[in-house]
This record gives C-alpha cells, sequence and structure tokens, in this order.
C-alpha cells in the first residue's frame, strides 16, 4: 500500500492489484480505482499543462467537470482516445495514459514560456492577433500557438471496435442515481411504472454513499448504511431497469434523449473480446425525472490553479471512497458550512487539517463538530497567493474588509501540500435547460434552479438547488408523488438528522493587495482565462455573456464550463453593477459530456453506411468487370474496361461501338412513376412544359419539368399505356423527389383530381439497345414482331412477350441512335440481358456505362438535369424554348418564365464550346472569359459537360455562357492554372443535326 | 425530436417526417394575371414566425400524406394537426 492509501473502503479493493502506466512510468492501484485515484494514491497531482500558458495543472475534481486532468489513453494504437477525464476512466490491468499539452514533458515543458509572456496574451487574442503586422504573425504567433493548440491526438487508424443503437420505450426515466434519483424510482417502480435508472458512475448512491458521519443521519442510521439497504431493495423490484456506467448526452423536446452506456471501456484490452463496446440508448419516455446532482464551485483568487488545489468535495471523496489521501497537510478554503464534512473526515482520520473561512461565524453543528475535534479555523479571512511550482507547498491569507471587497491586517503564511476549495455548490441544469426548461435565480445562494413549466420531467435533489439532507428526502418524495400521482410512500415519514445550513459569503472574485492586472485569478483552467479577461472584455465593450464567452473563451473547452460559467457571470455581474439574476445564462447544448464518433454512428459504417442500391444485372456487370459510379444511392456501370484499359481509352471503344455497331446500357435505376386515374392527362399538363392531352396512346414523349421558380427541375420520357394510364421516367438521382412533389401537388392543390401515382422503379429492369444494328437484335429476340418504321415508329412503345413473359419495349432514344429500351420484370432482368448479349454477339454488341452515355448524349447536345442545369436555368436558357407550350394556360413555373429576372437576355444560356485544338479537352466546371486585359476578368460562365468525342474526332464540351446565344462562332477563353486555352461558340448539337440517325 | 400525429396514422417520430414550410398559402389560380410583384409574393415571401405557426408536413416515411400543423417555433409544442383542405383549428 502506497503512504497515501490511508483508509480501507468497500468500494476499492485492496486485495486486487492493477497495474497501469502513466507518461510512461509503471505505478500501480486498486481495483475500483479510477485513473484520477490510482495516481492520487500514488503521490501524483500533477498531470498536465494549461492550453494558454502552459501552467502545471492538477488533478481538481472526481467526476465530468474535471478541467485539467485529460489524458490520452492507449496512444500509438488504433484505441487511442483523446480528452479522456482520469477522473472518470475505471482503472483497468495495462491501462496506458499520458498528459495531453505538455511537449516535451510534464515536468519540463517548453511551452511554459508562454507564462512568462502572458500580458501579451490577453482577452482575445487569437482575434486581435489576425490584425497585427503579417511578419509578426508568421514568426512568432504561429508557432507559438501551434504549439500550444489541440487537446490530444485523434486516432489515425480505423476503429476496429463495435458500437451498437437500441431504441427503448419508458414511462418513468430517471436521470441520476444519487439519493434523490434512488427515491424516485423506488416510487416510480412501486407504482408499477415501467422506470428506467440510468447512472453514469459504475455504481449507485451518488456522494451519500460514502457518508459516515454522526451529523447526518437517515432513520438513525448513517446516511451511506441507509442508501445501502435501499439500493439492495431497489435492484430486487421487477419493474425497474438500472443502467449503470450509462451517461446522459442529450434531452431533446417531447421526452426523446440520448444516453451512452460504456460497454467494455472499464475492461483490459484483452478481455474486451471483440463485443460492442458503448451503446447509444435512445430514450423516449413518458416522463423524466432529473437527479444529476450538483457540481461544487472553485474559488477565485490569486494562484488558484496549482497542482494539489482541488474542490473539497472531491478530496472528501478520494479518502472516504478511494481510501486516498489527497494531503497529509490539508488547508480547506471555504464560504460555506459543506467543506467542513472534509474537514471532520480528515481529521477523523487523524490528518492534519485547517479551514480558512471567507465567514465571519457559523453556527451549524458541522462547523461545531469541527471544532471540537480541534480544527483550527480561520474566519473572515482569504487566501491570497499561493507557492509551489509543481505542487502546492503553501498559502498566503488576509482578513477581509467588513463587506468583503478588500483585504485588511497582514500577511499570514500556512504550509499545506493539498488546498481544498469550496465555492458552494452549482445545480446541474443542463439537463433541464436542454429540455427547453427556463431557470430562476435564487439570490440568497446565488444559484440558477429550474423553473419548471413543462409538465412531463421534474428536477429532484440538489440538481433542484435542494442541498440539505432533510430537504432533498423530502422535497424528492414530494414531488414525486405528485407527479407520478402516487398517494402515500415509504418515504412519508423518514426521520433525517441534518447539520448544515445554505447560508454562505459569495464573492465571486476574492480580494487582493496585489493589483488586478497582476493576478493569476483562473476561471476556466481548461481553456486559461482569469478574471482579468473578463473584466477586460467588458471594458472593450462585450456586454452580452454569449459574447464575453466566445471572445474569452471562458466555459468553450470540453468541460464546457461546468466550474467557470458562475464565476464568470457574477464578475460580469459585480463588474457591470448589474443584478446577476437580470443577465441569462449561456446556452446549455448537447452532448453533456464529449461524445465518442463511434456511440454517435453506431453500426452505421461501411456497407451501413448508406443504402446501396443494385439493379437486377448488377452481378453480370460484376462479372465482366464494371467499374462502378454512384449514382444517388444506386450502383451503376461507369465503363467496363477490357484488359489494362483506362476510363478514356474505355469509354472511346464503347462510344464508336455505340454508333457503329450497337451497345446496350443497364438503363433500369430511371425512376419510373405509373400514373393512372381520369384526369392523369391533366395532370401531365400541368406538372410538364408541354402539351399532353393529344399524345396517342402506345405513344411516347420527352416532358420537362420545372419548379414553380421557372428553374428546370427534372425530365424524362412519359409513355401513354392507355386511356388513363402512363409510365413517367424520371432522371435517377431525381426519382424520389419528383414524386414527392408530384404527390404534394396533387394532395394540396389540385385535391379534386382523379390521380394516382406509384414509384414502380424497382419492379421493371431496363435494357437499353442502341446503335445501327439495335433493330436487328431486337429482331432476333422477338421474331414475330414487326419492327419497322411504319410498325414500330421512333417515339412509340408495344407490349411484347419473351417466351411468356411480358414486356414493354419503348422505342426511344438518349444517344440519337436508333435506340430500344425494353422493360421487364426485375426478377427476368438478367435472363433478358444476357438473351441481348446473347443475340448481340455476332454484331460485337459492346456494354457501355454511364460514361458513354453521357458522351453520346453531349454529341447531340441533350442535357442532363443537374449536370448542364444547377437549379438557376429555364428552358428558354437552355435553348429549349420549343418544349414550352405557348398554348397551355398553365403549368408548373410558367408565370415565371416571364418574370423580369427570367426575361433577361444576359441570362447564362447553354451553348457548344470547340477547342481550336481538337484534342484539348476542357476541364468541367472550368470558367469562362471573353476579355482578359480588363481588371478583374470577369467570368461570363462555365463548362458544364466536356468529353473526347471519337465520333467526331475532336473535343467538345456544353457551357452555360452569358448572353450564350447571341455568340455563335465567337471566340472565348477558358483560363486554366498553366495557360488560356482558345475556344469557339458552336451550336450545342454537334453530330447529326438533321436526326437521321435515329431512323436508320 | 417532436413526436407527431399523423392525422392518418398517429403519433410517430419525427424522423419520419418533412417539413414543407408555411401552410395555407395557396397557388393562385391564374397566375398569368398577376403582376410579376403579385408573383413573387405567391413564391418567395413567408413568415417565419417565431410563436405560433401554420406549416405543411409530409408523413414521407409512413403514409405519405401531407397535412398541416400549428407549432409554436419557439418551444416547439404542437398545438394542432389537421388534415389538408380542413379549416385550421381557430386560435
Ligand atoms: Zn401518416
Amino acid at each position: 500500500m502506497t503512504k497515501y492509501r490511508v483508509n480501507k473502503t468497500k468500494h476499492v479493493d485492496q486485495t486486487k492489484t492493477v497495474s497501469f502506466d502513466f507518461d510512461g512510468k509503471s505505478y500501480h492501484g486498486f481495483e475500483g480505482d479510477t485513473l484520477a485515484s490510482a495516481l492520487l494514491s500514488n503521490g501524483v497531482h500533477l498531470v498536465g499543462r494549461s492550453f494558454k500558458y502552459h501552467r502545471p495543472r492538477g488533478i481538481m475534481s472526481c467526476g465530468s467537470e474535471e478541467p485539467n486532468a485529460i489524458c490520452q489513453i492507449n496512444e500509438d494504437t488504433n484505441l487511442t482516445e483523446p480528452n479522456v477525464r482520469a477522473t472518470e476512466i475505471e482503472l483497468y490491468e495495462g491501462l496506458k495514459a499520458s498528459s495531453q499539452n505538455c511537449w516535451p514533458s510534464v515536468n519540463f515543458d517548453i511551452g511554459g514560456i508562454n507564462n512568462f509572456i502572458s500580458p501579451f496574451i490577453p482577452a482575445g487574442f487569437y482575434y486581435k492577433t489576425f490584425m497585427w503586422p503579417k511578419s509578426f504573425w508568421k514568426k512568432i504567433y504561429e508557432p507559438l500557438i501551434r504549439w500550444s493548440a489541440g487537446l490530444g491526438k485523434s486516432p489515425t487508424k480505423p476503429d476496429p471496435e463495435l458500437y451498437d443503437h437500441k431504441h427503448v420505450h419508458c414511462d418513468v426515466l430517471i436521470i441520476g442515481g444519487g439519493i434523490s434519483g434512488i427515491i424516485a424510482s423506488k416510487i416510480a417502480a412501486k407504482k408499477n411504472l415501467k422506470t428506467i435508472l440510468i447512472e453514469d458512475k459504475n455504481i449507485l448512491g451518488g456522494s451519500t454513499i460514502f457518508q459516515k458521519n454522526e451529523n447526518y443521519k437517515i432513520n438513525d442510521k448513517y446516511s451511506g448504511e441507509w442508501i445501502d439497504e435501499e439500493i439492495a431493495e431497489l435492484k430486487k423490484l421487477d419493474n425497474l431497469t438500472i443502467k449503470t456506467r450509462t451517461s446522459l448526452a442529450a434531452y431533446h423536446s417531447y421526452n426523446y434523449l440520448l444516453a451512452k452506456e460504456n460497454i467494455s471501456d472499464h475492461l483490459p484490452l484483452d478481455k474486451r473480446n471483440g463485443g460492442i463496446r458503448q451503446r447509444l440508448w435512445k430514450i423516449r419516455a413518458d416522463k423524466v425525472i432529473v437527479a444529476t446532482g450538483a457540481i461544487e464551485r472553485p474559488l477565485v483568487f490569486n494562484n488558484n490553479d496549482r497542482p494539489g488545489i482541488m474542490l473539497s468535495n472531491s478530496v472528501k471523496k478520494y479518502l472516504d471512497f478511494y481510501g486516498v489521501s489527497c494531503g497529509f497537510n490539508n488547508v480547506i478554503f471555504t464560504n460555506n458550512d459543506s467543506a467542513y464534512e472534509t474537514a471532520v473526515s480528515l481529521k477523523e482520520k487523524g490528518i492534519s487539517v485547517e479551514i480558512i473561512d471567507i465567514r465571519t461565524k457559523s453556527n451549524s453543528k458541522i462547523v461545531k463538530n469541527a471544532e471540537q475535534l480541534g480544527v483550527k479555523i480561520y474566519w473572515n479571512s482569504t487566501v491570497v497567493n499561493t507557492f509551489g511550482l509543481r505542487k502546492i507547498n503553501s498559502v498566503e491569507i488576509m482578513n477581509l474588509s467588513e463587506d468583503g471587497s478588500n483585504i485588511v491586517g497582514d500577511k499570514n503564511r500556512i504550509n499545506c501540500d493539498c488546498l481544498a476549495i469550496s465555492g458552494g455548490w452549482t445545480p446541474m441544469v443542463h439537463m433541464h435547460t436542454q429540455s427547453g426548461g427556463k431557470l430562476d435565480f435564487r439570490e440568497i445562494d446565488q444559484t440558477f434552479i429550474p423553473n419548471e413549466i413543462d409538465k412531463n420531467h421534474i428536477n429532484v435533489g440538489s440538481c433542484n438547488g435542494d442541498f440539505e439532507l432533510e430537504e432533498i428526502i423530502n422535497n424528492t418524495n414530494k414531488k414525486v408523488k405528485n407527479f407520478l400521482k402516487v398517494s402515500e410512500t415509504e418515504f412519508d415519514n423518514i426521520s433525517v438528522l441534518n447539520s448544515k445550513e445554505l447560508d454562505k459569503r459569495n464573492i465571486w472574485l476574492l480580494p487582493n493587495f496585489i493589483s488586478e492586472s497582476k493576478c493569476k485569478s483562473f476561471i476556466d483552467f481548461q481553456n486559461d482565462s482569469t478574471a482579468k479577461d473578463i473584466k477586460l472584455a467588458l471594458r472593450e465593450g462585450f456586454k452580452s455573456i454569449e459574447h464575453v464567452k466566445r471572445y474569452t473563451t471562458t466555459g468553450m473547452a470540453t468541460d464546457q464550463g461546468k466550474l467557470s460559467n458562475m464565476h464568470a457571470l457574477g464578475i460580469i455581474a459585480d463588474t457591470a453593477g448589474v443584478k446577476m439574476g437580470t443577465l441569462g445564462t449561456t446556452t446549455f447544448r448537447p452532448p453533456f459530456t464529449p461524445l465518442t464518433f463511434g456511440a454517435i454512428v453506431g453500426r452505421s459504417v461501411d456497407n451501413f453506411f448508406d443504402i446501396i442500391r443494385k439493379t437486377s444485372i448488377h452481378e453480370w456487370h460484376i462479372q465482366n468487370k464494371a467499374k462502378f459510379e454512384n449514382v444517388g444511392q444506386w450502383k451503376r456501370p461507369w465503363y467496363y474496361p477490357i484488359n489494362d484499359e483506362g476510363l478514356h481509352d474505355a469509354v472511346q471503344r464503347e462510344s464508336k461501338a455505340a454508333r457503329d455497331s450497337v451497345g446496350i446500357l443497364d438503363a433500369s435505376t430511371l425512376g419510373k412513376i405509373d400514373i393512372q386515374g381520369t384526369d392523369a392527362s391533366e395532370f401531365l399538363n400541368r406538372v410538364y412544359t408541354n402539351a399532353w392531352s393529344k399524345l396517342g396512346i402506345g405513344k411516347c414523349r420527352y416532358g420537362l419539368m420545372l419548379n414553380e421558380d421557372g428553374m428546370v427541375y427534372d425530365d424524362g420520357v412519359t409513355t401513354r399505356l392507355g386511356e388513363n394510364h402512363y409510365l413517367m421516367t424520371t432522371t435517377t438521382g431525381g426519382a424520389a423527389n419528383v414524386l414527392s412533389k408530384l404527390e404534394d401537388y396533387l394532395q394540396t392543390e389540385w385535391p379534386e383530381l382523379d390521380v394516382y401515382l406509384t414509384s414502380v422503379t424497382d419492379h421493371y429492369s431496363t435494357a437499353s439497345i442502341c446503335g445501327p444494328n439495335s433493330r436487328k437484335i431486337l429482331k432476333k429476340i422477338f421474331p414475330d414482331k414487326d419492327f419497322s418504321d411504319d410498325a414500330f415508329p421512333h417515339m412509340s412503345y408495344q407490349n411484347c412477350k419473351i417466351d411468356e413473359i411480358n414486356c414493354r419495349i419503348m422505342r426511344i432514344s438518349f444517344t440519337g441512335e436508333l435506340s430500344y429500351e425494353i422493360n421487364i420484370e426485375s426478377k427476368y432482368g438478367k435472363s433478358l440481358w444476357e438473351k441481348c448479349i446473347e443475340a448481340g454477339k455476332e454484331f460485337k454488341i459492346t456494354p457501355y456505362g454511364t460514361e458513354t452515355m453521357h458522351l453520346l448524349r453531349a454529341e447531340k447536345g441533350f442535357i442532363i438535369v443537374g449536370q448542364d442545369t444547377d437549379g438557376t436555368m429555364t428552358p428558354i436558357d437552355l435553348q429549349m424554348d420549343w418544349i414550352v407550350s405557348k398554348k397551355k394556360y398553365d403549368f408548373i413555373g410558367k408565370r415565371s418564365l416571364y418574370r423580369s429576372d427570367t426575361i433577361r437576355d444576359d441570362r447564362k444560356q447553354l451553348v457548344g464550346l470547340i477547342t481550336d485544338d481538337p484534342n484539348e479537352i476542357l476541364e468541367e466546371g472550368a470558367q469562362i472569359v471573353s476579355d482578359m486585359s480588363k481588371k478583374p476578368i470577369e467570368m461570363i460562365g462555365h463548362v458544364t459537360s466536356s468529353y473526347f468525342s471519337p465520333n467526331l474526332n475532336k473535343s467538345i464540351a456544353l457551357a452555360v455562357v452569358k448572353s450564350g446565344k447571341k455568340m455563335n462562332g465567337q471566340k472565348l477563353i477558358v483560363p486554366m492554372e498553366n495557360k488560356n486555352i482558345n475556344v469557339t461558340v458552336s451550336d450545342s448539337v454537334f453530330l447529326d443535326k438533321e436526326n437521321k440517325r435515329i431512323n436508320a | 425530436m417532436f413526436l407527431i400525429n399523423c392525422p392518418y396514422c398517429g403519433e410517430r417520430d419525427q424522423s419520419e417526417f418533412s417539413c414543407g414550410g408555411e401552410a395555407h398559402i395557396v397557388r393562385p389560380k391564374q397566375p398569368t394575371e398577376l403582376s410579376d410583384d403579385q408573383w413573387a409574393e405567391y413564391l418567395f415571401m413567408r413568415k417565419n414566425i417565431k410563436g405560433v405557426q401554420f406549416e405543411r408536413w409530409n408523413h414521407a416515411h409512413g403514409c405519405r400524406k401531407w397535412f398541416n400543423m400549428v407549432r409554436d417555433t419557439s418551444n416547439d409544442k404542437i398545438h394542432a394537426v389537421y388534415k389538408m383542405g380542413e379549416k385550421p383549428p381557430v386560435e
């Protein structure tokens, strides 16, 4: 046993030694320790350097509010994790932890130089620095910030562990397993409500569990013993689920909460067995009882950040729960009664302790108890300075003036190796405010307490501002009874012995004889902001707490200001001379404590990251070595390389084959919407720009759909299958949006129309066969069918059969070639495809992917919505005036086509571009200019599609250019990084302007 | 994360729904007869109130039905849901 392990407790098993590494040195602790308690038991206080000044910092607390003891664990493995609080992580065999932010070591830290130049790092330093001369920035400040910045390292390898999500519903959720949470759980579960209790520690009982003091008794038992019995009974209740090691991350509206359960974080690495590491619980609770407790406040005085300065209640917990004394020569510095519990506990174990109290007296029993035990108390005194480089060795104290605003008398030096501070308590109202709850300010002890209006949640215990044992038990009982409509409980007639008083003397910034500008009175320990910074921000004109917070970075570190927010507010109120309650508080946002990315994403990684949609022909594509492209959620063949062909060569070959002989494309992914109803034609009239009423049954028509603002939204071919029956196709990526847009109009604007929409995208597979030999293949597959132009003209469809299977053949073309699309029920898609390949062998049928499809349509000047359009293009901009009906009274977007903005003739318009050098391929997205001499050079457009056309043997491009319509033949420039490319504006149809090939 | 009472399906999680903006903006029956200003008023102008607002919602991952909702945007309280075409509840 190390010399600091002075006490045996039932929470730490001192027969089970656990070895661990901290900063490369080996230590021993015991099962039940946290990393922090194990370090303290070895006398290690110094665990890191502060963020800005690199001052030595020690363990300060025992919970999630810890600002200093932030570690990197298991460094150099793919399990490494930064920003782990040593006070929260349970010790396990082989744990390797290291301090963050202290190169080369905690004991010798070069960044400590910041401390000496600190007068130059005032509030808003990071903002102000940017305004300084450039030379200062590069040589001095950037390296300096780079040194200082960054808390920890993120892992560089993929996370090998499993994470899980689970949804759960319950009648009552209780957050926090301290005394009030336990009382609430018992009442709820006994009322037969489905109850869940979550607690972030590994055991229940909160701070009551280690209470063994004559002054605090429940039903004549020590409160610690009483709660043990309660917990034992609680565990027997059937309809109560207790989740320990589970911390609430977020409390959203309508009682939707997220909690993270640590499942294997406390186990040695070799015992984790690849199971789930953390689980994110998604809880929907009918009622929520918040019992998250309170955090002890530090005090703000000069040099209040040395290692060995700790929160008073934490010192008590290390002693009574972990059996570790943080020092042998303790001084307690307090403004309230609660710190006397620590003093009594230390003294009872024979450990030296003295008390410095800001107040002039206190009459409570616990104070009397301390006095009787012989604890020396310095009343009406304050600490004005502390000493000790790597650990505190003494404090200097002075008396306070009557009003507390100044110091009087002489300095008095007291030696110590631990200074336990207590500035009173701050209710943890984070959960209450996250849920949308408001706060009230309580003047007597300067706290914000929940103002409950929401009928579906309550706050109980010290998070509700009840700090006295009697108050906690009785108020919790009363509130929970009311909330859950219970008439009587076992807690109704309980006898509680109480010893504290709420009274305290609150001084946010303790006075000093040293001038304020020379004091290092820290408020935010993790971000190194001092009282001076806050005052400077106020002098510079910042008034809102939200602004002061950002300007000084107070409360913006990983602890989210759990220890600092109240002091920042208090000092602002004092300095500005306003009442603290009028300032409001900063907004508490989720997560309460940092969440791992693993817990957030759960199983949604790799193949489960997003839905992957595959066509029924997918396997064939894989067997034939297709490279795939993601289009929305679809996997589409991009190109089919032969041997070691690259993209360019494959696409040139495929494109040539499709025009010279025959190509085949899997077009199954195009959106397909089945439209039926007596008003189907009228409906299409309203949603497309062109007219539909006269389209004959069995005919196909290309349609363009606009948004109400007149901009092109989607396009596709729609086929009239029957009098009141159409099949609409949409772009692959737009299918879902088009359907919901059409549903929207049908349901909300035109409910009188008799029209029904059904998505049938997945119902059919589509093989698109294109090229001069396509008709011959169709004839082989459907020998009985007449494919002559007269019998089966372009833009028409026919029902056919392969064996006994129905299919629809549309003669439509997106390439300008003679082309057929065969649609068949999806389950037959692959056999249809294979049949086509087989039949096409003698014509060297060539499968082609999306890239070739894009090239072929570009040769014909056909647009792709989303590539050549970007939501700012009207059909007129696209030179597609021919498709906009002049006769129709109305269609979606019609009125917008002659707004003052859309009729401008200097809008960007679609044109073709031909490079002067036919082998120069433009980059898609490249900017276009006309005049390089006038600065700044005006960009008049950009390239939207660009390819080398093997059929024209030259480079072609589509582009949108301001006033492009009038520019045919004009020379323009596409400036690139290394050269300017000369181009000529052309018609956007490059190949077969007369449309001869379609009927070839 | 709200619980939304779809008028067709009942109470469902918010993740099943999408919001379609302000409700009760009727598409003009004769758009061609409107001035640019009048059309722009219909097309672009939305109130975006802090407080009680009438909104369109769609049970997108459910019955796909559109309906209306009265919601207080300052605290996300949903005061009413009602079907398209029904009169909004009087405040
Ligand atoms: Zn529904």
